[in-house]
């Protein structure tokens, strides 16, 4: 539910809640996806992938796959003319694997068919003889084991220390936490039609979140010059960090060049959970002091990631889970260590929060537990440590843009709580639901805080640029229209409708067309990820937008003959205000089109030094949760009945759309709080399907209530802070301090299973 | 692959006969999702959606007939009178889309141990009428189901309808799944008591291979019941529970685990009964 609030502003401009353009086709089943994608001639492309987490492949044979009638090309890693392996931060995964398989699921070879069946049957024809390895699937075992791959098992091991990280407190808790395997679960499967092209190279249309590091790996891989490999978006249907990676891409292109066809790749629901990476397991250890009168004195934790198979973004995972560890709050003292370490379980990488989310769990339930320790109610516990606009983070990094986490957990406990149980309650609203377990008498209630934060962008000292061109022309009616070229993908966040409300703002042109997001006609908008698009992307629309008002005022300047000083632009025309004189945009456009191009950098952040300190963020964004929470005890069952939120939001620049994040962002936060696990035995992915890896549904969403701090970020294009990630943080960590509330139990394990309910009691 | 698209039942048997490796597709709920995980790959389907007589069904004096292409829907909306922890059981499958493709016959035949209608099916003793072109034949459920997935069904058969006496009293039906909808039971139970024979019957169901019948429990609480108010005390439901999950032959899987399995077949075994009564003393 949206908040009255929100919904406030209309108009078309920045600041109203315009209505994303994609919406309606979307809602109607008549979007376009990547999987709908068809031309004529073209071929089915399959991925046979490992059945087992570890093995040696002493041989593989395609010739029966190609004795198939119907089978046009099957590649296997001998047939990567460039480089074999790929990958975001180091090429540390193979094209396909040869000679080891580090992961169940792994691609082993591919082929391409006249139909999907005819590619299937052949991808199962491939004789691969595989002899099996005992697979490494503990993550702090990996630590000191054997190398499973030549970059070895720790993909990075960082220790953050500030102050006396021995000092020590007059009140000490700890803990161990664990959370799961969280996977994206986006309804659209990994898909893209690559198209083998008269130059020779090749032209894919994909799903994915970062076009031009698509483009790259793919011209390594191919061993072609970047730009013979033109990357184009198709429709996607949602990332949240899982298209960051290469799935298909490179299988597509080398299928379509072996092939000299069209070939089309469309995951099934079952190889999708093979075909991207997931949401790192964590194991992590906590001691936090305090003093008597409440004040944080000291933080320690240890901090394991299960990065699988290979490196993908670990590296970056695990640098955000450490400098995060101890939450929003002040410290002069702490010691936060974390390794990400190689296993043979399935690769993780980038999810929604990518790090944070995490530790939220730990230091949360660390921070209730001093509360409790304290006799301190938890939520007054927290405010007497936030950080705050001038505070150092535990990376000796001085917060220099705003931090309103005092507002956002003010805001979230000041929403009304919802009705309370009775006997009125309709049974399905009960945990267990539809099942119809529970009867009022079997319920309990129970409430709980969370706080939570993470950085925009990307950190550590990389520049994730973002370019964009606009051009200024009449369109043959004689109208203005602004024609946006940025390969930004849109996956659903809301770029699309926030470009335009940008140019329609700063130029006060009507006509704004984005075009098609590729790689041919401009340089990288970097990844859609990290909160940072409405920063990045919207930075450089904005900066071109100045570059062309320039431009305008120069026109009109000569025009009106006095200096473009005198001029002012509104509503898409230029007047002198001394004179009143007016030059509409139409006259200004009738001597030719405009058009200017831009490159737009963040400032620069460093990477972490000695003791893992240095200003390596750009900036913070903070949201706190307070979630309310049925549970059945003896059964274990949960139902999440509300969840209020504060989010630091910078400044909303489409309230519908930031509400938008918020409530499918608490959606997501909660389902790793409650169901959603990768159950791995050995690993073995045990549950590849929606019949079994669950997400929630409309009965386990709850009410939610947002309020929307506006604080403007100061170096913050239009002063607004990216809007995805925080509802995914802290969410969760709510609703399983909520679930301790009504049991009473020590909740330390995320997804919280019936059994770690029922059966303790 | 062949398809066909009979009107009648024994258009639809003729069919089986004529392409002996066919596949009868009524909802396809599970079915669907096996051809398109690659686990079966049939030589022909006949479809069951356009036989209208399969869909047939009729409230007796003694005795409910349900037509095999009855959908979940259909038992939520028509049958909730007659049979209200049908109806229930019916509610708690899938999504609407799912409630209005999948068939009790569907159910019935593949016979997976976590089939919604299955553990009051085997409450009431029902009985499924299974036709081929050469005879009609009446089966009780508990020797038609043989294991996880496995019948007695044999070549050219199909389900034509399930019956079950017509019971009057209170029923229920309760499922555990780690979602609050559309999720695959992990535990589940019926209790229908018959005010008539003063007996209660207990199903359950996803906590074995096959549907199973808490005969302990059964009976333990039928003597332990006032009939003359329908109550109970206290300690005989806790009873009834902890005899159900005696009977109770759970698995660990990546659904749950044997022990969970247990607790909540005690629990929801416990709570349809309470449901049952008028008091608990």
């Amino acid at each position: 539910m949206v908040s009255p609030s929100v919904m406030r502003r209309r108009g078309s401009h920045l600041g109203a809640s315009v209505l994303r353009p994609d919406g309606g086709p979307k809602a109607k089943g008549e979007f376009a996806f990547s999987s709908d994608m068809w031309m004529d001639g073209m071929l089915w492309g399959r991925t046979l992938r490992s059945p087992y987490p570890a093995a040696l492949i002493k041989g593989i044979d395609v010739s029966p796959a190609l004795a198939i009638p119907g089978v046009r090309a099957v590649i296997s890693a001998q047939d990567v003319p460039g480089r074999k392996t790929f990958g975001l931060e180091r090429a540390d995964q193979p094209v396909f694997a040869s000679d080891v398989v580090r992961y169940h699921g792994e691609p082993v070879a591919a082929v391409a068919a006249d139909h999907p069946d005819t590619a299937r049957r052949a991808a199962a024809a491939i004789r691969v003889d595989y002899e099996p390895l005992e697979p490494l699937v503990v993550a702090e075992a990996a630590i000191n084991a054997p190398a499973i791959h030549p970059d070895g098992n720790v993909f990075r091991h960082i220790v953050i220390r500030t102050g006396d990280p021995t000092a020590v407190g007059d009140v000490v808790v700890e803990g161990t936490y664990e959370v799961g395997m969280q996977d994206q679960a986006f309804m659209g499967p990994e898909s893209g039609l690559a198209v083998p092209s008269l130059d020779g190279g090749v032209d894919l249309y994909v799903a994915t979140q970062w076009l031009h590091a698509d483009r790259d790996q793919i011209a390594e891989s191919l061993a072609m010059d970047p730009r013979m490999v033109r990357v184009s978006l198709a429709g996607v249907g949602g990332a949240f960090g899982g298209r960051e990676d290469v799935s298909l891409q490179i299988h597509a292109c080398l299928l379509a060049l072996r092939s000299g066809r069209p070939v089309k790749m469309v995951y099934g629901r079952d190889e999708s959970f093979f075909g991207h990476v997931h949401r790192h397991p964590a194991k992590m250890w906590y001691r936090h002091h305090a003093n008597r009168d409440g004040e944080l004195v000291n933080v320690e934790a240890r901090i394991v990631l299960d990065g699988g198979a290979y490196l993908s973004s670990s590296n970056a995972v695990i640098s955000n889970a450490v400098c995060f560890a101890a939450g929003p709050y002040r410290l002069a003292n702490a010691k936060v260590e974390g390794w990400a370490a190689r296993t043979n379980n399935p690769p993780c990488g980038a999810m929604r929060g990518f790090g944070a989310v995490q530790v939220c769990y730990g230091h949360e339930a660390q921070m209730d537990k001093l509360a409790a320790e304290l006799g301190m109610d938890p939520v007054q516990f927290r405010l007497k440590n936030v950080l705050r606009r001038n505070d150092k983070m535990i990376t000796g990094q001085v917060i220099k843009g705003t931090a309103p986490v005092e507002e956002v957990i003010r805001a979230a406990v000041s929403h009304p709580l919802p009705v309370p149980l009775d006997s009125s309650a309709e049974m399905m609203s009960l945990p267990g639901g539809a099942g119809m377990t529970a009867d009022i008498s079997d319920v309990r209630r129970g409430v709980g805080v969370a706080v939570g934060f993470k950085n925009l962008a990307y950190s550590e000292g990389y520049d994730d640029f973002t370019t964009a061109r606009i051009r200024l022309d009449l369109s043959p009616q004689g109208e203005p229209v602004a024609t946006v070229v940025i390969a930004t993908a849109e996956v659903g966040q809301g770029f699309v409708t926030l470009a335009s409300q940008i140019v329609r703002d700063l130029l006060g042109v009507d006509q704004v067309v984005l075009a098609p997001a590729g790689t041919e006609d401009i340089g990288s908008a970097g990844s859609s990820s990290a909160s940072r698009q409405t920063w990045m992307s919207g930075g450089a629309i904005e900066h071109v937008c100045m570059m062309l008002r320039d431009s305008l005022l120069e026109r009109a300047a000569g025009e009106l003959d006095c200096p473009s000083s005198d001029l002012i632009m509104r509503d898409g025309e230029v007047s002198r205000e001394s004179t009143a004189q007016r030059v509409s945009m139409t006259s200004l456009l009738a001597a030719g089109p405009l058009q200017a191009e831009h490159e737009f950098h963040h400032a620069k952040t460093q990477p972490l030094g000695v003791d893992g300190q240095g200003d390596a963020m750009l900036s913070l964004m903070f949201a706190a949760h307070r979630a309310v929470v049925d549970v059945d005890p003896d059964l274990g069952l949960v139902r999440v009945v509300q969840v209020t939120t504060g989010q630091d939001v910078g400044k909303a620049l489409n309230p519908v759309q930031v509400t938008g994040q918020i409530e499918g962002g608490i959606a997501q936060g909660i389902g790793l709080a409650v169901m959603e696990e990768i159950v791995l035995d050995e690993g073995r992915v045990r549950n590849p399907s929606f019949t079994d890896y669950l997400i929630p549904t409309a009965l386990d969403v709850p009410e939610v209530a947002a309020t929307l701090i506006e604080e403007p970020e100061p170096g913050a294009p239009f002063g607004a802070k990216g809007v995805g990630e925080p509802p995914t943080i802290s969410s969760g960590p709510a609703v399983a301090a909520a679930i301790r509330a009504a049991t009473g139990l020590d909740v330390t394990r995320v997804p919280v299973r019936p059994q770690d309910l029922a059966l303790r009691r | 692959m062949r398809v066909a698209r009979p009107r009648t039942i024994s258009e639809a048997l003729s069919a089986l006969d004529d392409n002996p490796g066919s596949q009868l597709l009524a909802g396809g709920t599970d079915f669907c999702v096996e051809v398109n995980y690659g686990h079966r790959r049939p030589e022909g389907v006949v479809c069951l959606r356009r036989v209208a007589e399969l869909r047939d069904f009729e409230v007796g004096e003694g005795k409910v007939r349900i037509g095999a292409g009855t959908t979940y829907t259909e038992m939520v909306k028509r049958l909730s009178g007659v049979l209200p922890a049908l109806a229930a059981a019916a509610r708690t499958v899938g999504s609407p889309q799912i409630r209005n493709a999948g068939t009790l016959g569907g159910n019935v035949a593949t016979a997976s141990p976590a089939g919604d209608t299955l553990p009051l099916l085997a409450a009431l003793d029902a009985e499924v009428v299974l036709v081929s072109s050469k005879a009609r034949r009446v089966v009780p459920l508990n020797e038609l189901i043989t294991g996880v997935k496995t019948t007695t069904i044999g070549p050219g058969e199909m389900v034509a309808e399930v019956v079950v006496p017509r019971i009057s009293g209170p029923q229920h039906f309760l499922k555990v799944g780690t979602r609050n909808a559309m999720v695959i039971s992990i535990a589940s139970a019926a209790v229908v008591v018959d005010l008539q024979a003063q007996v209660v019957r207990c199903g359950l169901g996803s906590v074995g291979p096959v549907p199973i019948r808490a005969s302990r429990a059964e009976e333990m609480i039928s003597e332990a019941i006032d009939w003359d108010d329908l109550s109970a005390p206290r300690a005989a439901l806790e009873r009834f529970g902890d005899l159900a999950a005696e009977a109770a032959r759970p698995i660990t899987d990546h659904r749950s685990t044997a022990d969970y399995r247990k607790r909540a077949v005690a629990v929801i075994a416990a709570r349809a009964m309470r449901r049952s009564l008028t008091r608990v003393t």
